[in-house]
């Protein structure tokens, strides 16, 4: 392992900047680290001849005074992101072979910004699942383990979870994450990184392999805040592509990490501390709370009423949304098809071959929330219902400036663990599904270690398009937590 | 006269509503930049959008809303400031992204009006329900492998505007002057060429009967892509008479889509029933709601053009004519600029009789199109001032307008060229009729005997004599004077 991977993003940025280090020396390490973290299984497809072929022309970019915000840094992106000329999966059989035409607008921003992708990173299939156990590529590995069962194989949470791994296993400086109820933040406070979802609309969809298009966002996931903030600057920005996507000028959000939260009001809700919730995952809320408070903002105790009703509206919502947007994988045009006698039974068999369980359950319950008969029971409910939730925050954000909350009700669990119910997996989303009905910044940032030694997160959400007051309280709270321990052997 | 079935229990009313889907006229599709022109290449004008590609997302064509409204105030309807698009599920080979983005319960346009020209000169005004966009799909091919279908998706994408009617309309006539006046319209504001033949204007009929007197809406059927106005006239002819002998014979007739077979010149039904489809509507999460400004449609209406029925009104008050000719007269707006330019200071009714007579027919028998029509505005119009200042009779001008249709020459040309000017001068037509009674002397005695009739017949010898330029008129008047003596 090479002194160079464990840099942060910010730190390597400096030192190309000072000359003291080359993109192909960046890079090279990087890829030795890919290779040496292979069985992490974090990456589906690897590029290390257009990583160093990039790193080289980064080089003389930099010497021609050329260069952009990221240049020159190895990063990964998520197999979710449409990449030209580079195989994208969505971690699903149903795509095999399918190499993009062209590039999504993100990835492509990464690019212009002299970012170097060192390939796509391995997640839940068409990100559907917190533990990343769904992949048709097999699951990612966390690399942080038990003390008390070190050989136990842990998930590092979903769906972005290869890119949660790369970063926290130094793979990578930086990884792209898209996040539709939790993606980036679980995975994030599951591998002791940071990531941020940021407001729905700051990032463009366009070219994302899309799962549901009113809650997917695209966020960075790094080892610090600050590396968050540059990522951001370079992936967000309006896109005429993605008619969702919002005109608003990005700001620099590095320049927002001020340390100075003095007078901030930071809303604690009541109903994220529900009967059950693990004594560890509370006692790293109140410490966080109190690095508030010691900081010189004001803990104020709001209310966000219909949190509970959040799970179930995401799980109307999200599917029904994906049923529509996953019909256009039917074999014909690209990916995987398996003959049938008639039109029908092509799309059955190619379906059925295709997609795996946790994906062809929620085509089932979106097909089944949208159908005649039940669309006002469900679906126009659970509209209804997530406008409720959007208003709840809309009103506590009148009095406070940010809000924090746990990010998981658990720290990473085991590869076998969690697998007899669906709806056991589905609630390590609790606390960042209604973020993200609502479109609100979400950042995750690791504050603790539990008893057994894994990374606990907690959980900053922001008012639309503020991701600044986000960064700027994930900035004092990082330096208070001081979390700088990687996962054995890293 | 009411249009009626009459069977066996009674008389029968059909009820008729149609649904027209026009292909808007823009150079891009409604949610990507791919082209529309037809009868390209096939699967040459389709983009990743179009294909349905992994992460690809619509984006509106400004100019498709604009086109729609359009339309929509062309059809004097309430346009819709928000409406909302929404997907409609279904599989199938020539729909790549699995749905199509259609409006809903939100459309675009609301309720609007069109007015019926009824043959007898009289007018009927039809509710229009609503008019939404949509995306067309591709085309599937299925006969040129004997186990391959083959998809072209340059239409795939499309900008459509669903029209539909109320159910307003009670005759097979009704319904193909509406298809009419909606092509009519649609082809003045420029939003639809309503070409039947190349599909860019299709129309579904929903049909229905019941006993004459009753007011209820029975159950009806829905017969498919009708690809012209005579096919949509037999399809609904024989759909109701289907629909009357169902219910004569004591049967039900059953919610249905149905084909008509032109080449039998029936109606069969198309879906089986484990194909009932449900579309799962439910709005677009790739497009926010489409939001317009007031200032917006105001500024489409300050630009729409003379509509027909407006045309038409001030051809009948401007010219003088009557309903029936002013109503022929503007259902093609090119029609309506030919006939303009030719009575432009000239007699309106004069102008009138020429391009719905002569005009019309030479247009019929050339095959040619008025934009390049067989005798030009400007020459009919010159030939119309012959006739005026007396260089033509009538019947001069018949010829002259046969030899303009011949040649293409003006009128003056061929009037010198030919020698076929009028002849007025008096002292010639008297020689031509001196010449004709000398040498008729008996039949001169019997007109004095009291046999006038005999008069149209020497009118007829002199006109013959001076090659039928002699003015007729004059002729008849030195005539009537000579014979009497």
């Amino acid at each position: 392992m090479s002194e160079l991977t464990h840099l942060t993003l910010a730190e390597a940025r400096d030192r190309l900047v000072k000359g003291e280090t080359s993109a192909v020396e960046l890079t090279r390490a990087h890829i030795a680290q890919v290779e040496a973290k292979r069985h992490l299984n974090a990456f589906i497809t690897e590029t290390p001849e257009r990583a160093l072929a990039e790193a080289e022309a980064s080089d003389a970019r930099r010497r021609q005074g050329t260069a952009g915000a990221m240049d020159g840094l190895p990063i990964g992106v998520k197999d979710l992101f449409c990449t030209e000329g580079v195989r994208t999966t969505a971690a699903s059989k149903i795509l095999d072979g399918f190499v993009p035409p062209y590039e999504s607008t993100v990835s492509g921003n990464l690019k212009k910004a002299g970012a170097i992708s060192l390939g796509k990173l391995n997640l839940d299939e068409f990100a559907m699942g917190s533990s990343n156990k769904t992949s048709a590529f097999g699951p990612a590995i966390n690399p942080w383990t038990r003390r008390s069962d070190p050989a136990a194989k842990l998930v590092p949470g979903g769906s972005s979870g290869g890119s949660a791994a790369a970063v926290a296993a130094r793979m990578v400086l930086g990884a792209t994450g898209t996040d539709t109820g939790g993606s980036i933040r679980q995975p994030a406070a599951f591998c002791g990184i940071t990531g941020i979802k940021p407001t729905y609309g700051r990032c463009s969809r366009y070219g994302i392999v899309a799962f549901a298009s009113s809650l997917d966002q695209a966020g960075p996931m790094a080892r610090t805040v600050r590396d968050c903030a540059i990522m951001l600057g370079a992936m967000a920005g309006f896109d005429p592509k993605d008619s969702t996507s919002v005109n608003l000028k990005v700001p620099d959000f590095e320049a927002a990490l001020t340390g100075d939260i003095r007078g901030l009001k930071v809303g604690i809700p009541r109903e994220y501390r529900p009967d059950g919730l693990s004594a560890e995952i509370s006692d790293v809320w109140e410490k966080g709370i109190a690095w508030l408070k010691d900081a010189g903002a004001e803990p104020v105790e709001i209310n966000l009423p219909h949190t509970k009703y959040a799970l179930p509206t995401y799980y109307i919502v999200a599917p029904a949304e994906a049923s529509s947007n996953l019909a256009r994988y039917d074999g014909l045009r690209f990916g995987q098809r398996v003959p049938g006698k008639s039109l029908d039974e092509m799309y059955a068999k190619s379906r059925a071959a295709g997609f795996g369980p946790e994906v062809r359950r929620r085509i089932l319950i979106g097909t089944y929330v949208l159908s005649a008969g039940y669309y006002d029971a469900y679906y126009a409910k659970a509209q209804k219902v997530r406008r409720l939730i959007a208003e709840d925050f809309r009103k506590a954000f009148e009095t406070v400036d940010v809000i924090l909350t746990p990010t998981a009700p658990s720290p990473a669990f085991g590869l076998n663990e969690n697998t007899d119910d669906p709806v056991t997996m589905w609630l390590n989303d609790v606390f960042t599904i209604p973020t993200s009905l609502a479109g609100l910044p979400g950042l995750s940032l690791p504050a603790g270690l539990s008893s057994d030694g894994l990374p606990l997160g907690l959980q900053l959400i922001g008012r639309p398009f503020d991701e600044e007051t986000v960064f700027k309280v994930a900035g004092v709270m990082e330096s208070a937590a001081g979390f700088d321990l990687s996962p054995e052997g890293v | 006269m009411a249009y009626l079935i009459e069977g066996e229990t009674g008389a029968w009313e059909i009820v008729i509503g149609l649904e027209v889907h026009a292909q808007v006229i823009s150079n891009a599709k409604l949610f990507s930049g791919a082209a529309t022109t037809f009868g390209a290449e096939p699967n040459s004008q389709v983009s990743f959008v179009d294909a349905g590609f992994p992460g690809m997302l619509p984006v509106i064509n400004e100019v498709c809303v604009e086109q729609a409204v359009r339309t929509g105030l062309g059809l004097k309807a309430k346009i819709n400031l928000t409406s909302v698009f929404a997907r409609k599920n279904y599989f199938y080979a020539d729909l790549p992204q699995g749905y199509q983005i259609s409006q809903y319960d939100k459309p675009i346009v609301g309720e609007g009006e069109l007015i019926l020209d009824l043959a007898d000169g009289s007018t009927r005004t039809v509710g229009i329900e609503r008019l939404h966009l949509e995306q067309d799909a591709g085309k599937s091919i299925h006969d040129m492998h004997p186990t391959k279908s083959f998809i072209d998706l340059n239409r795939s994408g499309v900008a459509l505007m669903e029209i539909v009617s109320k159910p307003d309309l009670r005759s097979p006539e009704e319904a193909g002057l509406y298809l009419t006046k909606l092509r009519s319209i649609l082809r003045y504001l420029g939003t639809c060429d309503g070409n039947m033949q190349e599909g860019s204007m299709r129309c579904d009929a929903n049909v229905s009967v019941r006993p004459v007197g009753s007011t209820e809406l029975r159950t009806r059927c829905e017969i498919k892509n009708v690809n012209s106005i005579r096919f949509v006239q037999q399809a609904i002819e024989y759909e109701a008479r289907r629909h009357v002998e169902v219910y004569e014979s004591g049967g039900e007739i059953r919610q249905e889509t149905r084909l008509f077979d032109s080449g039998r010149g029936e109606t069969r039904s198309m879906r089986s029933k484990e194909h009932a489809h449900d579309y799962r509507y439910f709005p677009d999460p790739d497009l926010l709601p489409l939001v317009i400004e007031q200032a917006f449609v105001d500024g489409i209406k300050a630009g729409l053009p003379e509509l027909p029925d407006e045309k038409k009104a001030r051809f009948m008050a401007e010219y003088g004519l009557n309903a029936y000719d002013a109503g022929v007269l503007v259902a093609e707006k090119t029609s309506a600029e030919f006939f303009e330019t030719v009575a432009k200071g000239r007699d309106p009714k004069l102008a009138c009789n020429w391009v719905m007579g002569d005009f019309f027919a030479a247009l019929n028998a050339s095959g040619k199109t008025i934009e390049e029509p067989p005798v030009t505005a400007a020459n009919l119009g010159a030939m119309i001032d012959l006739i005026t200042d007396g260089t033509l009779s009538g019947r001069l001008a018949k010829d002259v307008f046969a030899l303009m249709v011949e040649t293409g020459k003006a009128p003056a040309v061929l009037v010198e060229e030919r020698g076929l000017k009028q002849v007025t001068d008096t002292g010639a037509i008297e020689a031509a009729i001196d010449a004709v009674l000398a040498a008729n002397p008996d039949k001169v005695q019997q007109v004095r005997d009291g046999k006038t009739t005999l008069l149209g017949w020497f009118v007829g010898q002199v006109m013959k004599a001076t090659q039928g330029k002699a003015n007729p008129a004059l002729v008849n008047e030195l005539l009537a004077k000579k014979v009497q003596g």
